[in-house]
């Protein structure tokens, strides 16, 4: 494994439903410890662009390819086998599950008792399995602070604390790629100051990679080493925060035509 | 620390080991263990009603788990679950003609009915909902017209007759001492069952059923734990079967019709979908419930209310309208089955007098 070479390739990535243009031939690397955010308006196609990674969808043309090796064609639960771990925009938590089983789900590619040595849990080997994966969950509920919920039915938990969960449960499959798809939405300040640090604790002492979607400028700007930028489809804009806040396109495509406010606006978010 | 209470207040666990149980606390388990001590009592009763009766729920109550694996725990649905459980009961008799020991052709008509089970869930783990339903009547009645026809297997209509289960020089061949034999599976695939639950496999099926997207996400095979919940679901059913093929040492075609398919979705819905022990506690009250109804209708009859109803012949038909009636009321008032209001009952006691 080369250290130079990018985790993360896509070349030329278009899909399309029908008609429906969501992804034109959008091209882009990521850096293996990078911290790499998709920006966009409405619609631009960021989550069909995370969907077409995690394998959610299938591009219509052009290749992925994870640390080298063309991922395009790998269903969803083979990605996560070779370290893609992703959140989603709705929560997708297994509402019934306790907070701790829904981790350990997470841990699912890399246990391997199955169903036989499962049901004869004392005899050959799946409790000790079961209780080293058991530690390990631990330390990310230390890790995300949900100590006090882990036995919680994850369905009853307030918004903030199933984004946090969510995000134990893409951490638990020890990704070496992680997708975060919106993970400050319709969070408080306290949250969100509580998430970008979790994302970059995340980043700089655990050495995952990540791809983030956000809305929050002031954070996205902050935290992120490098920004692409997406509108209907197309990559408009690529490269570290200033770069991308200075171009001239990703003004007109949040702001509309160019003018004396937008400029000072700029400014202001430096 | 000791303690008789059923849930200490406070959580003593000091280990991840002690956290994972099946049981939540010590005493629950020994009252667990107690009870299956208590049960084996019961045929020195010598009441070969009681233990006509126990016997059905033992062999019901695992075939009701294998469908509660099935829909309760993964979320598909299978309107087919009695043709499996004959499935087994024909297999384990047909094995034992072909020179099979009744104590392996057992399992064995477990393992047919997997590979059964498999080849109807193979093109049902592609379909959900209403489609896979349609899907599962339709393995019913393929199955029951393999039954009527299959006469090498079956016997066709005459049925087929079978043989005892021998152990050791042992016939199980009286009600009290094959009460022995249904309790020893009944513990053994229950303990089986919950101990699935709490391993990777149980939480992949579980997901599947919660959001089978993000399972996917997170690594979940959906094909395969589709279909592997149809293999367990049958091989449960197959080992009901079994039971029952050696408690009435006859099996005739015409048991494993429809109706009894839906006397089982009947049971998981009472006990509760998604419980191990509600399994169990869904065949007891299905079991119990025509015999109740039974003891109605011979309170009833000839009384004043029989003859000003003119119910006469019409009581036999109580049983099937009670079940229906029953069914309809546990949808609406307790959707989470006895299951979850034992729960509530325990919290309960656990807090009384004080209800806060």
């Amino acid at each position: 494994m080369k250290q130079d070479t990018p985790i993360l390739e896509a070349e030329h990535v278009s899909l399309r439903f029908g008609g429906v243009r969501a992804l034109t031939d959008v091209s882009f690397s990521v850096r293996r410890g990078e911290l790499f955010s998709i920006i966009g308006p409405n619609g631009a196609g960021k989550t069909s662009m995370v969907n077409c990674i995690s394998g959610r969808y299938r591009p219509t043309e052009g290749r992925i390819l994870f640390d080298g090796q063309d991922i395009t064609a790998l269903g969803p639960n083979k990605r996560a086998g070779l370290g893609i771990g992703r959140t989603f925009q709705n929560l997708a938590l297994f509402g019934h599950m306790s907070v701790l089983d829904n981790i350990l789900v997470g841990r699912h590619h890399l246990m391997r008792h199955g169903f036989l040595t499962g049901m004869v849990y004392w005899l050959f080997g799946a409790q000790k399995e079961e209780l080293e994966h058991r530690r390990a969950v631990e330390d990310i509920i230390d890790f995300l602070e949900i100590q006090h919920i882990r036995k919680a039915p994850a369905g009853t938990l307030p918004y903030g604390l199933r984004k946090r969960v969510e995000l134990a449960r893409a951490i638990a499959l020890r990704p070496r790629l992680i997708l975060l798809d919106e993970p400050m939405a319709g969070m408080n300040l306290e949250e969100k100051e509580d998430m970008a640090r979790f994302i970059v604790d995340l980043n700089e002492e655990w050495g995952m990679t990540v791809i983030m979607i956000e809305h929050d400028m002031g954070v996205v700007m902050d935290i992120s080493h490098r920004v692409i930028v997406l509108d209907f489809g197309k990559k408009i804009a690529e490269g570290t925060p200033d770069q991308v806040l200075a171009d001239p396109h990703v003004k007109r495509a949040y702001l509309g035509e160019e003018d004396e406010v937008l400029v000072d606006e700029t400014e202001r978010v430096e | 620390m000791a303690t008789l209470a059923l849930t200490p207040c406070g959580d003593f666990r000091t280990s991840y080991r002690e956290d994972t149980t099946i049981f939540p606390t010590r005493t629950s388990r020994n009252v667990a263990i107690a009870s299956v001590a208590l049960l084996c009592l019961v045929p020195l009763t010598g009441d070969r009603y009681v233990l006509s009766l126990m016997i059905q729920m033992g062999y019901l109550g695992i075939a009701a788990l294998g469908l509660n694996i099935l829909v309760g725990f993964t979320g598909q649905i299978s309107i087919g679950h009695a043709a499996f459980f004959g499935f087994g009961a024909f297999s384990s008799a047909w094995l034992v003609d072909q020179g099979v020991p009744v104590v392996a052709a057992m399992p064995l008509a477990g393992v047919m009915t997997t590979a059964v089970g498999m080849v109807f869930g193979i093109p049902a783990a592609r379909l959900k909902g209403l489609y896979l339903a349609i899907a599962t009547l339709a393995a019913q009645f393929i199955i029951e017209d393999f039954f009527a026809r299959a006469r090498w297997f079956t016997g066709g209509v005459a049925g087929r007759v079978t043989e005892p289960l021998t152990l050791f020089g042992l016939r199980f061949d009286t009600n009290e001492s094959y009460f022995y034999v249904v309790l020893f599976y009944v513990v053994v695939m229950f303990v089986a069952a919950s101990n699935l639950m709490r391993t990777r496999d149980g939480r992949a099926l579980v997901a599947v059923r919660d959001h089978y997207l993000s399972a996917e996400m997170m690594g979940i095979n959906l094909t395969y734990y589709r279909t592997l919940s149809f293999g367990i679901s049958s091989f449960y059913a197959g080992i009901g079967g079994a039971l029952y093929a050696h408690y009435l040492l006859f099996v005739s075609v015409e048991a494993f019709n429809i109706l009894f398919s839906i006397q089982f979705l009947g049971m998981i819905i009472i006990g509760g979908l998604g419980s191990v022990m509600g399994s169990m506690m869904g065949a007891v009250f299905m079991t119990m419930l025509p015999e109740v109804v039974q003891w109605f209708a011979a309170a009833l009859s000839g009384s004043a209310i029989d003859r000003a109803l003119g119910l006469g012949a019409a009581v036999s038909y109580l049983r099937e309208m009670t079940i229906g009636a029953v069914i309809i009321l546990f949808l609406i008032f307790e959707p989470d089955g006895l299951a979850h209001r034992w729960r509530l009952i325990k919290a309960y006691w656990k807090l009384y007098p004080f209800s806060h």
